[in-house]
């Protein structure tokens, strides 16, 4: 049987395939809800990852001719990366449960040498204290790493800590 | 609504730690705790669909705005399938790359190389019904890296591949039979799995090159397959 291909990083130049417009879901005329999802990317030494690729994916609203359901944003020099997209609905989680809204947030760059993969919860949000994949998350702490709070507008912020005290949860997918 | 079938977990050995001291890069980005195990659901098992009409195929970077780039004249075809051996049809595949002198069209690239007006280094195809894909391109040369003394990338190209659900994407690299600087490199040695990295190198193959024109080299790519494997028990991989 063949196995699956190994990952190997993106490295700094992945630039060349990076189409800042990729980052805005709107961009084929979708409405609906819209919303803006921002953070900022630190290393262990608290640094801004200026060269990483962020990838989301959604669920819901459904991917449609209009709406991609998925954006990439490259990080900037302060280590922030930018979507604009539709608020993601509840989904289905396994058996009868539902999952809270959420956002797929897959992490690219030089010295990962495979991706990193989180979730972006929205904080606040009622369903979250059921969410299958919170609840499977026992310190508090931790799970608030998932949890994107809202900068007023309808912007919410989900700054990613990739080692350190206060790392972000990281899913085995 | 039945649960959706999940992607089987990797082969242990065949995917790359992202703790590996002999790449550098990686000392303050790697996570220190472990990653939490989720099962599979919607989230996971759909993915993007990409379609040529939002996202125009740029099948041959050989040239540019009809001039040709500087170097050897490649082509790059191969097969996307699953871990069952099925083609992955029409789904994306980018590539990019260093130019012929081993320079990046990108502004962090300070190599003291020759950048070429007439090659961007970036393309994007989708494979056929088959699963087949094709590029032409330039090969891309080796290139210096501040890794450790004397560190030298060797010749690769890199591949970014979609599949089906978004815990299919895959980014890797492409390197070239014969390259000596395989042994000495510390990213595509970090798969520990010796077959696997040997999977990483593409092949010559005369049958796909074309005469008086172009070399031809296959890679082969294989996406995560469905469901579990007779070999396996849940949670023996991590």
């Amino acid at each position: 049987m063949p196995i699956a291909t190994a990952s190997q990083t993106i490295g700094p130049f992945w630039g060349l395939i990076e189409y800042p417009e990729w980052a805005d879901l709107l961009r084929f005329g979708a409405t609906g809800e819209t919303m803006t999802l921002t953070g900022r990317i630190t290393d262990g030494d608290g640094l801004p990852v200026t060269d990483a690729a962020v990838e989301i994916w959604q669920a819901a609203p459904a991917a449609s001719e209009i709406f991609p359901a998925y954006g990439r944003s490259g990080t900037d020099l302060h280590g922030e990366f930018r979507f604009r997209t539709l608020k993601p609905e509840p989904v289905p989680g396994l058996g009868n449960f539902q999952q809270a809204p959420h956002f797929a947030v897959t992490i690219f760059a030089r010295g990962l040498l495979k991706a990193l993969v989180t979730r972006a919860y929205f904080d606040g949000d009622a369903m979250n204290d059921n969410d299958p994949v919170l609840c499977l998350i026992e310190d508090p702490a931790r799970r608030k790493t998932l949890l994107a709070r809202h900068e007023g507008a309808d912007v919410w912020r989900m700054d990613i800590r990739l080692q350190g005290a206060d790392e972000t949860v990281f899913l085995d997918v | 609504m039945s649960d959706p079938v999940p992607f089987r977990p990797h082969v242990a050995g065949t995917q790359p730690a992202y703790d590996t001291p002999t790449y550098g890069s990686t000392h303050k980005r790697h996570p220190t705790q472990r990653a939490l195990r989720i099962p599979h659901t919607v989230t996971e098992t759909t993915g993007p669909m990409f379609s040529p009409s939002h996202y125009p195929a740029m099948p041959d970077i050989s040239r540019f705005e009809g001039h040709m780039a500087m170097g050897e004249r490649i082509i790059v075809e191969g097969t996307i399938t699953d871990e069952d051996g099925r083609p992955v049809p029409n789904t994306m595949v980018e590539i990019w790359q260093a130019n012929a002198a081993g320079r990046y069209h990108h502004e962090r690239d300070q190599h003291d190389a020759p950048l070429d007006a007439h090659f961007s280094g970036a393309g994007r195809v989708f494979t056929d019904g088959g699963g087949r894909y094709r590029f032409v391109t330039i090969k891309p040369g080796a290139y210096p890296w501040h890794n450790h003394a004397n560190a030298w990338r060797p010749n690769h190209i890199h591949f970014s591949c979609f599949g089906p659900g978004f815990a299919t994407r895959l980014i890797t690299q492409m390197y070239f039979p014969g390259d000596p600087l395989l042994a000495l490199d510390p990213i595509f040695n970090c798969v520990p799995d010796e077959g696997a990295r040997e999977r990483l190198v593409a092949r010559f193959e005369i049958g796909l090159t074309q005469p008086d024109w172009a070399l031809g080299y296959r890679f082969d790519v294989v996406l995560r397959g469905r469901g579990a494997t007779p070999m396996e028990s849940p949670g023996e991989h991590h």
